[in-house]
């Protein structure tokens, strides 16, 4: 066991599977001798060579093709996606080619293909960096998208995403990256995708939330726990699929539910896990589910970030009117 | 100011001695004489006829499929008229090895390197039993998404290089989809890695509607691999063995692992741009149409094997006999198909287990069915 960082969770997991499975390749902008924009992919060239291990030119869409053609000769891609604001220029490639090769060739190809992206807010990036874009990947059949929040997840849910036989979107929160060190194992683990992980047990309400959220949804429940209520944190980790079941079985217990996410209001899956929960557990419901969210603007000037972003407080404000109501 | 001229470099001279590099390549002309005896690559009798085998047969299946169309026995279908040189002679420079990533046009390249017929009238029709490609069979189904088979071709090439595979992969767009992004990142990318990529664009004159003149300033399509780095062609994709030799070159040199080559193909589709209600009368005049029709290239092709004793209107009577009755079998092995159930779109999405939505948007599919 290590106390690493995300980010070093990350590069750990790409490790294990340029050991495991001389498939996987490693590529995108800066991605080789320069060991990534963040250092994800540091020390992997070095270790692993320029065939496994190599940089692009600076083109997305391009990087998309080479993707699926490198899928089509038998490969396992794990191409990097600089920020996931840039995802514009590739959305053909992702959602047009990848999400539906299985299914346009009838079963005959697969695309067993990892995107790994960052995106997220709170560090002042420049425009374009931070944008919160999952929700265009989750409205997407053919596509699971995954945004892992800790060392641990990050790492088994990473080496899960590159085994996967279907493409698979991973979104790493920047501000993430380092914010904080975990115990994580040095061996191979996986986490299954489509599953969901209480971070927090509780009673009272339950409180859905994925990437930088969850963090802020375990400083919201601990505010809360001052003023005697019991808070449930599930962080959903994967958000297509979604755990239905995890998600249902906290709100059959709590009978309240908040779900918490960074992007807008009208982006973003919170809509979605508000209509399952509705559909599945409408008998369960002290009160309506409710949403924290960002407003509906285009993502802030790096200035604006903190009166923008979702925080604690405005959990703690939500959760109390869903407490109370 | 006055505007001063740079006597060391002058961008117009420039430019223009570009232009003249890109002379079209030609070896038999229209009246089937060869004119470029060092270029004939002198394939053997048994080859030449094999080849214009080819292109009889897929003037047939062009002909059959637009009747078939307009009985309502085919769906989405795109001519492919005039374009035989360019289409069945490129392919015939290829071995089975080679992936071939087709545009929506290119349904007689996939067929001639090994997809069923039937599996190609299912593409039409909408079946997804038409993109079940056979294993040993190195194609994709054909690309809706103009540009996107040439980044994906730069991947495949990749792939192959990686592998150290002797193979190339081949794509084909038009002269509009060279006014694409993926078109321009395709045959950088391919360059920048030295991929063993064969870029060919077919450039018909029309895209729909729209005239070449209007997709590019650029006097051809073929200069624009000067932007990749990458050698490049303009050839008279009415003639079947320059088709052919700028094909097996681009080939070779690729197996080579001198990298890339891109092809332009001058050429012409006699029928309109899809069967989809497109009407080329409204943009061309029949002035245009026979112009080229002068220079089809089974009638080039007819001559020269002619002159050579190799071909004959018996011949030629045969190789269309078999190709009706062969669309007549490959039509009802299609119709013979099953119905599309919603239960198999559904497994068709994932390997493995299906993620919960789909799981039980498949029982309740499932259900139905079973009324």
């Amino acid at each position: 066991m290590a106390q690493l960082t995300m980010i070093q969770a990350i590069t750990d997991a790409l490790r294990c599977e340029l050991k495991d499975d001389e498939n996987v390749l490693v590529f995108g902008e800066d991605v080789g001798v320069n060991g990534g924009v963040f250092r994800a992919t540091e020390g992997l060239q070095k270790e692993f060579g320029e065939d496994r291990v190599f940089d692009t030119p600076l083109a997305e869409s391009g990087i998309g093709g080479l993707t699926i053609g490198l899928a089509l000769q038998g490969f396992r891609p794990v191409p990097e996606i600089q920020f996931f604001g840039f995802i514009y220029e590739v959305m053909d490639s992702v959602s047009g080619q990848l999400a539906r090769m299985r299914y346009r060739t009838g079963g005959a190809l697969g695309a067993p293909v990892t995107i790994r992206s960052p995106f997220g807010g709170g560090v002042h990036t420049p425009e374009m960096h931070s944008d919160s874009l999952e929700g265009l990947m989750t409205s997407q059949p053919g596509l699971k998208v995954v945004v892992p929040s800790t060392p641990y997840d990050a790492k088994g849910l990473l080496i899960s995403s590159i085994r996967d036989n279907d493409p698979v979107i991973f979104l790493e929160h920047l501000k993430l990256y380092r914010s904080f060190r975990e115990e994580v194992p040095e061996e191979s683990y996986t986490i299954p995708l489509g599953k969901a992980d209480v971070k927090r047990e509780g009673t009272d309400l339950s409180i859905f939330a994925y990437g930088a959220m969850v963090h802020e949804s375990l400083k919201a429940a601990e505010l809360l726990e001052k003023e005697e209520y019991s808070v449930e944190v599930v962080d959903l980790r994967t958000i297509q699929p979604l755990d239905i079941e995890t998600i249902i079985a906290s709100v059959e217990k709590t009978g309240r539910a908040v779900v918490v996410q960074e992007a807008q209001k009208q982006a973003g899956i919170a809509a979605n896990v508000v209509a399952e929960i509705t559909e599945r557990a409408i008998l369960s419901l002290e009160a309506p589910v409710l949403r924290v969210t960002a407003p509906d603007t285009i993502y802030p000037f790096p200035q604006a970030e903190a009166v923008w972003l979702p925080n604690a407080k405005d959990i703690v404000e939500t959760a109390k009117k869903v407490l109370t109501f | 100011m006055a505007s001063q001229k740079s006597k060391q470099f002058d961008p117009v001279a420039n430019l223009h001695e570009i232009e003249e590099k890109f002379e079209m390549f030609q070896i038999l002309n229209e009246e089937g004489e060869i004119v470029n005896e060092d270029a004939d690559p002198k394939l053997s009798d048994t080859e030449l006829v094999e080849l214009m085998s080819r292109m009889v047969f897929t003037r047939i299946l062009d002909q059959r499929s637009i009747s078939l169309n307009r009985q309502g026995r085919l769906g989405f279908y795109a001519p492919t008229a005039g374009q035989e040189a360019s289409q069945i002679a490129s392919h015939y420079a290829l071995e089975k090895e080679d992936y071939i990533l087709p545009g929506y046009r290119d349904v007689p390249q996939i067929v001639w390197h090994g997809l069923p017929l039937s599996k190609a009238f299912l593409f039409s029709r909408g079946h997804f039993i038409g993109n079940q490609i056979p294993e040993d069979v190195n194609v994709l189904p054909p690309q809706i998404i103009i540009g996107a088979q040439y980044i994906q071709t730069a991947g495949v090439a990749l792939g192959m290089q990686k592998r150290g595979k002797k193979s190339v992969a081949v794509t084909y767009t038009g002269d509009g989809g060279s006014s694409q992004g993926d078109f321009y990142e395709g045959i950088n990318f391919a360059g920048a890695f030295r991929s063993p990529a064969i870029f060919i664009v077919q450039n018909n004159q029309f895209a729909i509607s729209t005239p070449r003149e209007l997709q590019t300033a650029a006097k051809t399509i073929a200069q624009k691999g000067i932007a990749a780095g990458i050698p490049s062609i303009l050839v008279d994709g009415m003639d079947p063995l320059a088709v052919f030799v700028a094909t097996r070159d681009a080939r070779q040199r690729a197996v080579n692992g001198e990298g890339p080559s891109l092809i332009e193909t001058m050429c012409y589709r006699y029928g309109p741009h899809t069967m989809a209600g497109d009407d080329p009368t409204r943009y061309r005049t029949s002035d245009t149409d026979s112009q080229w029709e002068k220079k089809d290239p089974i009638v080039r092709f007819r001559k020269y094997l002619e002159a050579k004793g190799l071909w004959s209107e018996e011949k030629e009577a045969e190789v269309i006999e078999k190709a009706k009755e062969e669309i007549k079998a490959a039509v009802k092995e299609a119709d013979a198909a099953p119905k599309q159930k919603v239960t198999e779109l559904i497994r068709n999405m994932n390997d493995g287990d299906l993620p919960y939505n789909l799981q039980e948007q498949y029982e309740i599919f499932k259900e139905k069915e079973s009324k």
